[in-house]
Protein backbone atom coordinates (compact mmCIF):
# COMPACT_ATOMS: atom_id res chain seq x y z
CA UNK A 1 0.00 0.00 0.00
CA UNK A 2 1.61 3.18 -1.19
CA UNK A 3 0.49 6.63 -0.09
CA UNK A 4 1.02 7.85 -3.64
CA UNK A 5 -1.71 5.41 -4.71
CA UNK A 6 -4.15 7.45 -2.63
CA UNK A 7 -2.70 10.91 -3.02
CA UNK A 8 -2.11 10.86 -6.77
CA UNK A 9 -1.09 14.07 -8.46
CA UNK A 10 -4.57 14.50 -9.95
CA UNK A 11 -6.10 14.32 -6.46
CA UNK A 12 -3.62 16.76 -4.96
CA UNK A 13 -4.13 19.15 -7.86
CA UNK A 14 -7.93 19.11 -7.61
CA UNK A 15 -7.70 19.52 -3.83
CA UNK A 16 -5.48 22.54 -4.17
CA UNK A 17 -7.37 24.05 -7.10
CA UNK A 18 -10.89 22.67 -7.04
CA UNK A 19 -12.74 23.19 -10.33
CA UNK A 20 -16.29 24.52 -10.51
CA UNK A 21 -15.98 25.73 -6.93
CA UNK A 22 -18.45 28.18 -5.46
CA UNK A 23 -22.19 28.74 -5.67
CA UNK A 24 -24.08 28.85 -8.93
CA UNK A 25 -26.77 31.41 -9.75
CA UNK A 26 -29.45 30.94 -10.79
CA UNK A 27 -29.69 27.43 -9.43
CA UNK A 28 -32.30 24.85 -10.39
CA UNK A 29 -31.47 22.34 -7.67
CA UNK A 30 -29.00 21.99 -4.85
CA UNK A 31 -28.33 19.70 -1.92
CA UNK A 32 -26.15 19.67 1.18
CA UNK A 33 -24.03 16.70 2.10
CA UNK A 34 -22.47 16.00 5.46
CA UNK A 35 -20.07 13.36 6.68
CA UNK A 36 -20.55 13.42 10.46
CA UNK A 37 -17.50 11.25 11.02
CA UNK A 38 -15.04 13.84 9.80
CA UNK A 39 -17.12 16.99 9.66
CA UNK A 40 -16.93 17.31 5.88
CA UNK A 41 -19.70 19.45 4.48
CA UNK A 42 -20.41 20.30 0.88
CA UNK A 43 -23.15 21.70 -1.28
CA UNK A 44 -23.79 20.72 -4.89
CA UNK A 45 -25.51 23.27 -7.16
CA UNK A 46 -27.13 22.35 -10.46
CA UNK A 47 -28.43 24.12 -13.53
CA UNK A 48 -30.62 21.73 -15.47
CA UNK A 49 -31.85 21.54 -19.03
CA UNK A 50 -34.63 19.03 -18.63
CA UNK A 51 -32.82 15.78 -18.01
CA UNK A 52 -29.36 17.18 -18.68
CA UNK A 53 -26.94 18.85 -16.26
CA UNK A 54 -26.09 22.12 -17.99
CA UNK A 55 -23.75 23.28 -15.23
CA UNK A 56 -22.67 22.02 -11.83
CA UNK A 57 -20.71 23.64 -9.02
CA UNK A 58 -19.88 22.71 -5.46
CA UNK A 59 -18.55 24.36 -2.34
CA UNK A 60 -17.85 23.42 1.25
CA UNK A 61 -14.86 22.04 3.05
CA UNK A 62 -13.40 18.67 3.61
CA UNK A 63 -10.36 16.48 3.24
CA UNK A 64 -8.32 16.21 0.05
CA UNK A 65 -10.19 13.08 -1.02
CA UNK A 66 -13.65 14.63 -0.66
CA UNK A 67 -12.71 17.94 -2.29
CA UNK A 68 -10.87 16.31 -5.18
CA UNK A 69 -13.64 13.78 -5.69
CA UNK A 70 -16.24 16.57 -5.84
CA UNK A 71 -14.11 18.61 -8.21
CA UNK A 72 -13.54 15.64 -10.52
CA UNK A 73 -17.22 14.78 -10.35
CA UNK A 74 -18.32 18.24 -11.50
CA UNK A 75 -16.04 17.98 -14.52
CA UNK A 76 -17.29 14.49 -15.33
CA UNK A 77 -21.04 15.07 -15.09
CA UNK A 78 -21.31 18.47 -16.72
CA UNK A 79 -23.39 18.06 -19.88
CA UNK A 80 -24.52 14.53 -19.04
CA UNK A 81 -28.12 13.43 -18.68
CA UNK A 82 -29.53 11.62 -15.67
CA UNK A 83 -29.11 8.16 -17.16
CA UNK A 84 -25.45 8.73 -17.95
CA UNK A 85 -24.86 10.18 -14.48
CA UNK A 86 -26.46 7.13 -12.89
CA UNK A 87 -24.23 4.79 -14.92
CA UNK A 88 -21.15 6.81 -14.00
CA UNK A 89 -22.13 6.75 -10.33
CA UNK A 90 -22.33 2.95 -10.42
CA UNK A 91 -18.88 2.74 -11.99
CA UNK A 92 -17.39 5.16 -9.47
CA UNK A 93 -19.02 3.29 -6.62
CA UNK A 94 -17.72 -0.03 -7.89
CA UNK A 95 -14.25 1.43 -8.22
CA UNK A 96 -14.22 2.92 -4.72
CA UNK A 97 -15.44 -0.23 -3.02
CA UNK A 98 -13.31 -2.57 -5.08
CA UNK A 99 -16.29 -4.30 -6.71
CA UNK A 100 -14.76 -3.45 -10.09
CA UNK A 101 -11.32 -5.03 -10.18
CA UNK A 102 -10.07 -2.36 -12.58
CA UNK A 103 -11.58 1.08 -13.08
CA UNK A 104 -13.46 1.02 -16.42
CA UNK A 105 -11.93 3.15 -19.16
CA UNK A 106 -15.11 5.26 -19.25
CA UNK A 107 -14.17 6.72 -15.86
CA UNK A 108 -11.50 8.96 -17.35
CA UNK A 109 -9.85 11.14 -14.73
CA UNK A 110 -12.17 9.75 -12.04
CA UNK A 111 -10.01 6.61 -12.14
CA UNK A 112 -7.56 8.56 -9.98
CA UNK A 113 -9.87 7.76 -7.06
CA UNK A 114 -9.19 4.04 -7.40
CA UNK A 115 -6.52 4.17 -4.66
CA UNK A 116 -9.22 4.94 -2.08
CA UNK A 117 -10.26 1.27 -2.04
CA UNK A 118 -7.08 0.44 -0.12
CA UNK A 119 -8.15 2.87 2.61
CA UNK A 120 -11.65 1.74 3.69
CA UNK A 121 -11.96 4.56 6.23
CA UNK A 122 -11.81 7.04 3.35
CA UNK A 123 -14.41 5.59 0.96
CA UNK A 124 -17.11 7.79 2.48
CA UNK A 125 -14.99 10.86 1.84
CA UNK A 126 -14.88 10.09 -1.88
CA UNK A 127 -18.53 9.15 -2.19
CA UNK A 128 -20.08 12.07 -0.27
CA UNK A 129 -20.26 14.34 -3.31
CA UNK A 130 -21.97 11.67 -5.39
CA UNK A 131 -24.66 11.07 -2.80
CA UNK A 132 -25.13 14.82 -2.59
CA UNK A 133 -25.42 15.09 -6.36
CA UNK A 134 -28.05 12.35 -6.38
CA UNK A 135 -29.98 14.20 -3.68
CA UNK A 136 -29.85 17.42 -5.73
CA UNK A 137 -31.06 15.56 -8.82
CA UNK A 138 -33.90 14.13 -6.78
CA UNK A 139 -34.67 17.69 -5.64
CA UNK A 140 -34.37 16.58 -2.10
CA UNK A 141 -34.16 19.46 0.29
CA UNK A 142 -33.03 17.65 3.38
CA UNK A 143 -29.26 17.20 3.87
CA UNK A 144 -27.82 13.78 3.10
CA UNK A 145 -25.27 12.17 5.34
CA UNK A 146 -22.93 9.30 4.81
CA UNK A 147 -24.14 7.63 8.01
CA UNK B 1 13.44 7.82 41.30
CA UNK B 2 13.31 8.35 37.56
CA UNK B 3 10.32 7.12 35.60
CA UNK B 4 11.33 4.02 33.67
CA UNK B 5 9.26 4.29 30.53
CA UNK B 6 10.98 1.30 28.89
CA UNK B 7 9.77 -0.88 31.74
CA UNK B 8 6.26 0.56 31.47
CA UNK B 9 6.21 -0.08 27.72
CA UNK B 10 7.15 -3.70 28.32
CA UNK B 11 3.95 -4.05 30.35
CA UNK B 12 1.80 -3.34 27.24
CA UNK B 13 1.91 -6.28 24.81
CA UNK B 14 0.24 -4.37 21.96
CA UNK B 15 3.17 -1.96 21.73
CA UNK B 16 5.23 -4.81 20.30
CA UNK B 17 3.16 -4.96 17.13
CA UNK B 18 3.65 -3.20 13.86
CA UNK B 19 1.19 -1.19 11.81
CA UNK B 20 1.72 -0.80 8.10
CA UNK B 21 5.14 -2.33 8.44
CA UNK B 22 6.34 0.04 11.15
CA UNK B 23 6.43 -0.33 14.93
CA UNK B 24 3.21 1.04 16.37
CA UNK B 25 3.26 4.53 17.83
CA UNK B 26 0.02 4.84 19.79
CA UNK B 27 -1.01 8.43 20.40
CA UNK B 28 -4.76 7.93 20.73
CA UNK B 29 -5.05 7.07 24.41
CA UNK B 30 -7.56 9.88 24.99
CA UNK B 31 -9.94 7.86 22.80
CA UNK B 32 -9.05 4.55 24.42
CA UNK B 33 -5.90 3.54 26.28
CA UNK B 34 -4.15 0.21 25.76
CA UNK B 35 -4.17 -2.52 28.40
CA UNK B 36 -1.21 -3.67 30.43
CA UNK B 37 -0.55 -7.37 30.83
CA UNK B 38 -1.80 -7.13 34.43
CA UNK B 39 -5.29 -6.17 33.23
CA UNK B 40 -5.37 -8.78 30.47
CA UNK B 41 -4.25 -11.45 32.95
CA UNK B 42 -6.75 -10.42 35.63
CA UNK B 43 -9.65 -10.65 33.18
CA UNK B 44 -8.31 -13.93 31.83
CA UNK B 45 -7.91 -15.41 35.34
CA UNK B 46 -11.44 -14.41 36.23
CA UNK B 47 -12.87 -15.94 33.05
CA UNK B 48 -10.77 -19.06 33.45
CA UNK B 49 -11.31 -19.77 37.13
CA UNK B 50 -14.03 -17.71 38.78
CA UNK B 51 -16.92 -16.91 36.48
CA UNK B 52 -20.55 -17.33 37.44
CA UNK B 53 -23.39 -14.91 37.98
CA UNK B 54 -23.17 -12.55 40.95
CA UNK B 55 -25.43 -12.10 43.96
CA UNK B 56 -27.40 -15.23 43.10
CA UNK B 57 -26.12 -18.69 43.73
CA UNK B 58 -24.95 -20.41 46.87
CA UNK B 59 -22.34 -22.33 44.92
CA UNK B 60 -18.64 -21.64 45.12
CA UNK B 61 -18.23 -19.95 41.77
CA UNK B 62 -21.10 -17.55 42.33
CA UNK B 63 -19.48 -16.57 45.60
CA UNK B 64 -16.11 -16.16 43.88
CA UNK B 65 -17.65 -13.97 41.18
CA UNK B 66 -19.52 -11.90 43.74
CA UNK B 67 -16.35 -11.44 45.78
CA UNK B 68 -14.46 -10.37 42.67
CA UNK B 69 -17.19 -7.95 41.60
CA UNK B 70 -17.74 -6.39 45.01
CA UNK B 71 -14.00 -6.37 45.60
CA UNK B 72 -13.67 -4.31 42.44
CA UNK B 73 -16.28 -1.89 43.76
CA UNK B 74 -14.30 -1.45 46.96
CA UNK B 75 -11.15 -0.91 44.87
CA UNK B 76 -12.93 1.87 42.96
CA UNK B 77 -14.14 3.38 46.22
CA UNK B 78 -10.57 3.65 47.48
CA UNK B 79 -9.40 5.06 44.13
CA UNK B 80 -12.03 7.81 44.25
CA UNK B 81 -11.82 8.18 48.04
CA UNK B 82 -15.60 7.83 48.29
CA UNK B 83 -16.98 7.50 51.80
CA UNK B 84 -18.72 4.18 51.16
CA UNK B 85 -18.95 1.56 48.41
CA UNK B 86 -22.69 2.32 48.28
CA UNK B 87 -21.72 5.44 46.37
CA UNK B 88 -20.04 3.45 43.57
CA UNK B 89 -22.42 2.42 40.77
CA UNK B 90 -21.06 0.30 37.93
CA UNK B 91 -22.24 1.44 34.48
CA UNK B 92 -21.26 0.72 30.90
CA UNK B 93 -19.10 3.82 30.90
CA UNK B 94 -19.09 7.57 31.37
CA UNK B 95 -21.93 8.03 28.91
CA UNK B 96 -24.26 5.68 30.74
CA UNK B 97 -23.26 7.19 34.09
CA UNK B 98 -24.27 10.66 32.91
CA UNK B 99 -27.48 9.32 31.40
CA UNK B 100 -28.29 7.68 34.72
CA UNK B 101 -28.07 11.04 36.49
CA UNK B 102 -30.02 12.72 33.70
CA UNK B 103 -32.85 10.18 33.89
CA UNK B 104 -32.93 9.39 37.55
CA UNK B 105 -31.92 12.64 39.21
CA UNK B 106 -32.71 15.44 36.73
CA UNK B 107 -35.88 14.32 34.93
CA UNK B 108 -38.10 13.88 37.99
CA UNK B 109 -36.92 17.19 39.47
CA UNK B 110 -36.69 19.69 36.66
CA UNK B 111 -39.41 21.72 35.06
CA UNK B 112 -39.96 24.78 32.88
CA UNK B 113 -37.75 27.69 33.95
CA UNK B 114 -35.09 25.44 35.48
CA UNK B 115 -31.59 25.54 34.06
CA UNK B 116 -28.74 23.08 33.61
CA UNK B 117 -25.34 24.69 33.16
CA UNK B 118 -22.57 23.03 31.12
CA UNK B 119 -19.44 24.48 29.50
CA UNK B 120 -18.48 24.98 25.88
CA UNK B 121 -15.81 22.30 26.32
CA UNK B 122 -18.11 19.34 26.84
CA UNK B 123 -18.00 16.02 25.06
CA UNK B 124 -21.33 15.22 23.41
CA UNK B 125 -21.95 12.72 26.23
CA UNK B 126 -22.23 15.65 28.62
CA UNK B 127 -24.44 17.70 26.29
CA UNK B 128 -27.00 15.43 24.67
CA UNK B 129 -28.37 13.75 27.84
CA UNK B 130 -29.11 17.24 29.20
CA UNK B 131 -30.72 18.33 25.96
CA UNK B 132 -32.96 15.29 26.24
CA UNK B 133 -33.83 16.23 29.84
CA UNK B 134 -34.62 19.76 28.69
CA UNK B 135 -36.83 18.48 25.88
CA UNK B 136 -38.73 16.28 28.32
CA UNK B 137 -39.08 18.77 31.18
CA UNK B 138 -39.08 22.22 29.61
CA UNK B 139 -35.82 23.13 31.38
CA UNK B 140 -33.14 25.16 29.57
CA UNK B 141 -29.52 24.26 28.84
CA UNK B 142 -27.05 27.09 29.50
CA UNK B 143 -23.47 27.08 28.24
CA UNK B 144 -20.53 28.72 30.00
CA UNK B 145 -18.17 30.22 27.40
CA UNK B 146 -14.44 29.67 26.84
CA UNK B 147 -11.61 31.95 25.77
CA UNK B 148 -9.26 31.68 22.81
CA UNK B 149 -6.95 29.36 24.73
CA UNK B 150 -9.79 26.94 25.34
CA UNK B 151 -10.12 27.86 29.01
CA UNK B 152 -13.37 28.34 30.85
CA UNK B 153 -14.22 32.02 31.35
CA UNK B 154 -14.76 31.64 35.05
CA UNK B 155 -16.41 35.02 35.59
CA UNK B 156 -18.92 34.29 32.85
CA UNK B 157 -19.54 30.87 34.38
CA UNK B 158 -20.22 32.44 37.76
CA UNK B 159 -22.52 35.01 36.19
CA UNK B 160 -24.56 32.18 34.63
CA UNK B 161 -25.23 30.60 38.03
CA UNK B 162 -28.71 31.76 38.83
CA UNK B 163 -31.49 30.91 41.26
CA UNK B 164 -32.91 28.83 38.40
CA UNK B 165 -29.74 26.73 37.98
CA UNK B 166 -30.48 23.22 39.21
CA UNK B 167 -27.31 21.42 38.14
CA UNK B 168 -23.80 22.19 36.91
CA UNK B 169 -22.37 19.45 34.66
CA UNK B 170 -18.81 19.95 33.49
CA UNK B 171 -15.83 18.09 32.13
CA UNK B 172 -12.94 17.68 34.54
CA UNK B 173 -10.57 17.66 31.56
CA UNK B 174 -11.59 18.55 27.99
CA UNK B 175 -11.20 15.57 25.66
CA UNK B 176 -10.76 17.66 22.52
CA UNK B 177 -8.20 20.15 23.87
CA UNK B 178 -6.81 18.77 27.12
CA UNK B 179 -7.83 21.82 29.15
CA UNK B 180 -7.94 21.03 32.86
CA UNK B 181 -10.95 22.82 34.26
CA UNK B 182 -10.84 24.49 37.68
CA UNK B 183 -13.36 21.98 38.99
CA UNK B 184 -12.78 22.70 42.68
CA UNK B 185 -13.57 26.39 42.13
CA UNK B 186 -16.47 25.52 39.82
CA UNK B 187 -17.92 23.25 42.51
CA UNK B 188 -17.34 25.78 45.27
CA UNK B 189 -19.15 28.51 43.35
CA UNK B 190 -22.09 26.20 42.61
CA UNK B 191 -22.32 24.87 46.14
CA UNK B 192 -22.29 28.40 47.54
CA UNK B 193 -25.63 28.72 45.76
CA UNK B 194 -26.86 25.28 46.74
CA UNK B 195 -26.40 23.80 43.24
CA UNK B 196 -25.11 20.22 42.86
CA UNK B 197 -22.25 19.46 40.48
CA UNK B 198 -21.57 16.54 38.15
CA UNK B 199 -18.02 16.07 36.89
CA UNK B 200 -17.29 14.15 33.70
CA UNK B 201 -13.99 12.57 34.68
CA UNK B 202 -13.47 10.41 31.58
CA UNK B 203 -10.28 12.22 30.61
CA UNK B 204 -9.16 13.07 34.12
CA UNK B 205 -8.78 9.68 35.80
CA UNK B 206 -5.81 8.55 33.68
CA UNK B 207 -3.89 11.76 34.32
CA UNK B 208 -3.92 11.82 38.10
CA UNK B 209 -6.04 10.84 41.03
CA UNK B 210 -9.66 11.95 41.34
CA UNK B 211 -10.54 12.40 45.00
CA UNK B 212 -14.28 13.00 45.16
CA UNK B 213 -14.12 14.23 48.75
CA UNK B 214 -11.38 16.73 47.97
CA UNK B 215 -13.25 17.82 44.83
CA UNK B 216 -16.45 17.89 46.88
CA UNK B 217 -18.48 17.02 43.77
CA UNK B 218 -21.92 15.40 43.91
CA UNK B 219 -21.52 13.08 40.93
CA UNK B 220 -18.36 11.86 39.19
CA UNK B 221 -18.37 9.72 36.04
CA UNK B 222 -15.56 7.83 34.31
CA UNK B 223 -14.83 4.90 31.99
CA UNK B 224 -12.38 2.07 32.61
CA UNK B 225 -11.05 1.95 29.07
CA UNK B 226 -9.45 5.36 29.30
CA UNK B 227 -7.68 4.17 32.46
CA UNK B 228 -5.98 1.15 30.80
CA UNK B 229 -8.97 -1.05 31.67
CA UNK B 230 -11.60 -2.87 29.58
CA UNK B 231 -14.35 -1.30 27.49
CA UNK B 232 -17.99 -1.60 28.52
CA UNK B 233 -17.44 -0.76 32.18
CA UNK B 234 -17.45 2.55 33.95
CA UNK B 235 -18.46 4.17 37.18
CA UNK B 236 -20.88 6.69 38.53
CA UNK B 237 -19.93 8.05 41.92
CA UNK B 238 -22.88 9.76 43.61
CA UNK B 239 -23.20 11.31 47.01
CA UNK B 240 -25.14 8.77 49.09
CA UNK B 241 -27.86 11.20 50.16
CA UNK B 242 -28.59 12.07 46.51
CA UNK B 243 -28.53 8.46 45.32
CA UNK B 244 -30.98 7.49 48.06
CA UNK B 245 -33.51 10.03 46.83
CA UNK B 246 -33.22 8.90 43.21
CA UNK B 247 -35.58 6.32 41.73
CA UNK B 248 -34.02 3.44 39.79
CA UNK B 249 -33.48 4.10 36.10
CA UNK B 250 -33.59 0.63 34.63
CA UNK B 251 -35.65 -2.19 36.07
CA UNK B 252 -34.80 -5.87 36.15
CA UNK B 253 -33.03 -8.49 38.18
CA UNK B 254 -30.46 -7.60 40.82
CA UNK B 255 -31.99 -4.18 41.46
CA UNK B 256 -34.88 -5.57 43.52
CA UNK B 257 -35.40 -7.09 46.96
CA UNK B 258 -38.78 -8.58 46.16
CA UNK B 259 -41.12 -8.54 43.21
CA UNK B 260 -44.83 -9.21 43.11
CA UNK B 261 -47.57 -7.90 40.86
CA UNK B 262 -48.89 -5.90 43.80
CA UNK B 263 -45.62 -4.04 44.18
CA UNK B 264 -41.86 -4.33 44.05
CA UNK B 265 -39.29 -3.39 46.64
CA UNK B 266 -36.08 -1.98 45.23
CA UNK B 267 -32.70 -3.15 46.34
CA UNK B 268 -30.35 -1.06 48.48
CA UNK B 269 -27.58 1.10 47.16
CA UNK B 270 -25.64 0.59 44.99
CA UNK B 271 -27.49 -2.36 43.42
CA UNK B 272 -30.68 -0.31 43.00
CA UNK B 273 -29.04 1.16 39.91
CA UNK B 274 -27.55 -2.05 38.53
CA UNK B 275 -30.35 -3.92 36.78
CA UNK B 276 -29.42 -7.16 35.08
CA UNK B 277 -26.23 -9.18 35.10
CA UNK B 278 -23.37 -6.70 35.24
CA UNK B 279 -20.07 -6.66 33.37
CA UNK B 280 -18.27 -8.72 36.00
CA UNK B 281 -15.04 -9.34 34.13
CA UNK B 282 -14.99 -5.66 33.19
CA UNK B 283 -15.14 -4.68 36.85
CA UNK B 284 -12.32 -7.12 37.59
CA UNK B 285 -10.28 -5.55 34.78
CA UNK B 286 -11.00 -2.06 36.06
CA UNK B 287 -9.77 -2.99 39.54
CA UNK B 288 -6.59 -4.41 38.01
CA UNK B 289 -6.15 -1.22 35.95
CA UNK B 290 -6.43 0.91 39.09
CA UNK B 291 -3.87 -1.31 40.83
CA UNK B 292 -1.59 -0.89 37.84
CA UNK B 293 -1.87 2.89 37.62
CA UNK B 294 -1.33 3.25 41.34
CA UNK B 295 1.72 0.98 41.16
CA UNK B 296 3.25 3.42 38.65
CA UNK B 297 2.39 6.37 40.85
CA UNK B 298 -0.15 8.83 39.43
CA UNK B 299 2.15 11.78 40.21
CA UNK B 300 5.05 10.18 38.35
CA UNK B 301 2.82 9.37 35.36
CA UNK B 302 1.48 12.91 35.36
CA UNK B 303 4.99 14.38 35.36
CA UNK B 304 6.09 12.04 32.59
CA UNK B 305 3.11 13.00 30.43
CA UNK B 306 3.67 16.69 31.07
CA UNK B 307 7.28 16.31 29.90
CA UNK B 308 6.06 14.61 26.73
CA UNK B 309 3.46 17.31 26.13
CA UNK B 310 6.02 20.09 26.50
CA UNK B 311 8.46 18.38 24.16
CA UNK B 312 5.81 17.48 21.57
CA UNK B 313 4.32 20.98 21.60
CA UNK B 314 7.72 22.62 21.10
CA UNK B 315 8.58 20.25 18.25
CA UNK B 316 5.15 20.61 16.60
CA UNK B 317 5.41 24.39 16.58
CA UNK B 318 8.51 24.00 14.40
CA UNK B 319 6.33 22.63 11.59
CA UNK B 320 5.30 25.39 9.20
CA UNK B 321 1.55 26.03 9.16
CA UNK B 322 0.88 24.06 12.34
CA UNK B 323 -1.57 25.66 14.74
CA UNK B 324 -2.12 24.27 18.20
CA UNK B 325 -5.81 24.33 19.14
CA UNK B 326 -6.17 24.62 22.89
CA UNK B 327 -3.36 26.41 24.68
CA UNK B 328 -4.66 26.46 28.22
CA UNK B 329 -2.12 27.15 30.96
CA UNK B 330 -3.32 24.06 32.79
CA UNK B 331 -3.45 21.21 30.30
CA UNK B 332 -3.37 17.43 30.23
CA UNK B 333 -1.16 15.62 27.72
CA UNK B 334 -3.32 16.29 24.68
CA UNK B 335 -2.00 18.04 21.59
CA UNK B 336 -4.82 19.11 19.29
CA UNK B 337 -3.73 20.84 16.10
CA UNK B 338 -4.32 21.68 12.47
CA UNK B 339 -1.82 22.04 9.63
CA UNK B 340 -2.55 24.66 7.02
CA UNK B 341 -3.55 23.17 3.69
CA UNK B 342 -3.90 19.61 4.98
CA UNK B 343 -7.21 18.39 6.33
CA UNK B 344 -6.91 16.47 9.63
CA UNK B 345 -8.27 13.35 7.95
CA UNK B 346 -5.48 13.40 5.42
CA UNK B 347 -3.00 13.86 8.27
CA UNK B 348 -4.56 10.87 10.01
CA UNK B 349 -4.22 8.66 6.94
CA UNK B 350 -0.62 9.67 6.27
CA UNK B 351 0.39 9.26 9.91
CA UNK B 352 -1.31 5.85 10.02
CA UNK B 353 0.69 4.88 6.97
CA UNK B 354 3.78 5.64 9.06
CA UNK B 355 2.45 3.51 11.92
CA UNK B 356 1.45 6.53 14.01
CA UNK B 357 -2.09 6.35 15.42
CA UNK B 358 -3.72 9.68 16.24
CA UNK B 359 -7.36 10.75 16.40
CA UNK B 360 -8.75 13.02 13.74
CA UNK B 361 -12.20 14.54 13.58
CA UNK B 362 -14.43 16.54 15.87
CA UNK B 363 -13.69 14.36 18.93
CA UNK B 364 -17.41 14.25 19.82
CA UNK B 365 -17.07 17.92 20.75
CA UNK B 366 -18.54 19.74 17.77
CA UNK B 367 -19.25 22.96 19.74
CA UNK B 368 -15.51 23.20 20.47
CA UNK B 369 -14.67 22.80 16.78
CA UNK B 370 -17.23 25.46 15.92
CA UNK B 371 -15.70 27.84 18.47
CA UNK B 372 -12.27 27.54 16.86
CA UNK B 373 -13.86 27.59 13.39
CA UNK B 374 -12.32 24.29 12.32
CA UNK B 375 -14.28 21.29 11.03
CA UNK B 376 -11.91 18.94 12.78
CA UNK B 377 -8.49 18.71 14.38
CA UNK B 378 -5.74 16.15 14.60
CA UNK B 379 -5.18 15.08 18.18
CA UNK B 380 -2.16 13.32 19.63
CA UNK B 381 -2.68 12.22 23.22
CA UNK B 382 0.06 10.90 25.48
CA UNK B 383 -0.12 8.20 28.11
CA UNK B 384 2.14 6.45 30.61
CA UNK B 385 3.72 4.29 27.88
CA UNK B 386 4.66 6.97 25.36
CA UNK B 387 8.25 8.07 25.03
CA UNK B 388 10.48 10.57 23.24
CA UNK B 389 10.85 8.22 20.28
CA UNK B 390 7.06 8.37 19.78
CA UNK B 391 7.29 12.15 19.51
CA UNK B 392 10.13 11.90 16.99
CA UNK B 393 8.02 9.53 14.87
CA UNK B 394 5.01 11.86 15.11
CA UNK B 395 7.02 14.87 14.02
CA UNK B 396 8.70 12.90 11.25
CA UNK B 397 5.32 11.76 9.94
CA UNK B 398 3.99 15.32 10.00
CA UNK B 399 6.93 16.44 7.87
CA UNK B 400 6.13 13.56 5.53
CA UNK B 401 2.53 14.77 5.26
CA UNK B 402 3.79 18.20 4.28
CA UNK B 403 5.95 16.61 1.60
CA UNK B 404 3.02 14.62 0.19
CA UNK B 405 0.95 17.77 -0.02
CA UNK B 406 3.85 19.77 -1.41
Amino acid sequence: MDLKELYRDVILDHNKRPRNFGPLAPVDASADGHNPLCGDRLTVYLQLDGDRIRDVHFDGRGCAISVASASLMTEAVKGKDRGAVARLFDEVHGTLTGECAEPPASLGKLAALAGVREFPARVKCASLCWHTLNAALAHECKPVTTE
Amino acid sequence: MTYDVARVRADFPILARSVNGRPLVYLDSAASAQRPRAVIDAVDAYETHSHANVHRGVHALSQAATDAFEGARERVRRFLNARTAKEIIFTRGTTEAINLVANSWARPRLGPGDEILVTRLEHHANIVPWQMVCAATGATLKVAPIDGHGQLRFDAYEALLSPRTRLVATAHISNALGTILPVARITQAAHARGIPVLLDGAQAVPHGSADVQALDCDFYAFSAHKLYGPTGIGVLYGREALLREMPPWQGGGDMILSVSFEGTTYNDLPWKFEAGTPNISGAVGLAAAIDYVESLGPAAVHQHEQNLLAKATAAALGIPGLRVIGTAADKAAVLSFTVEGIHPHDLGTILDHEGVAIRTGHHCAMPVMEFFDVPATARASFACYNDDADIDRLIGALHQAREVFG
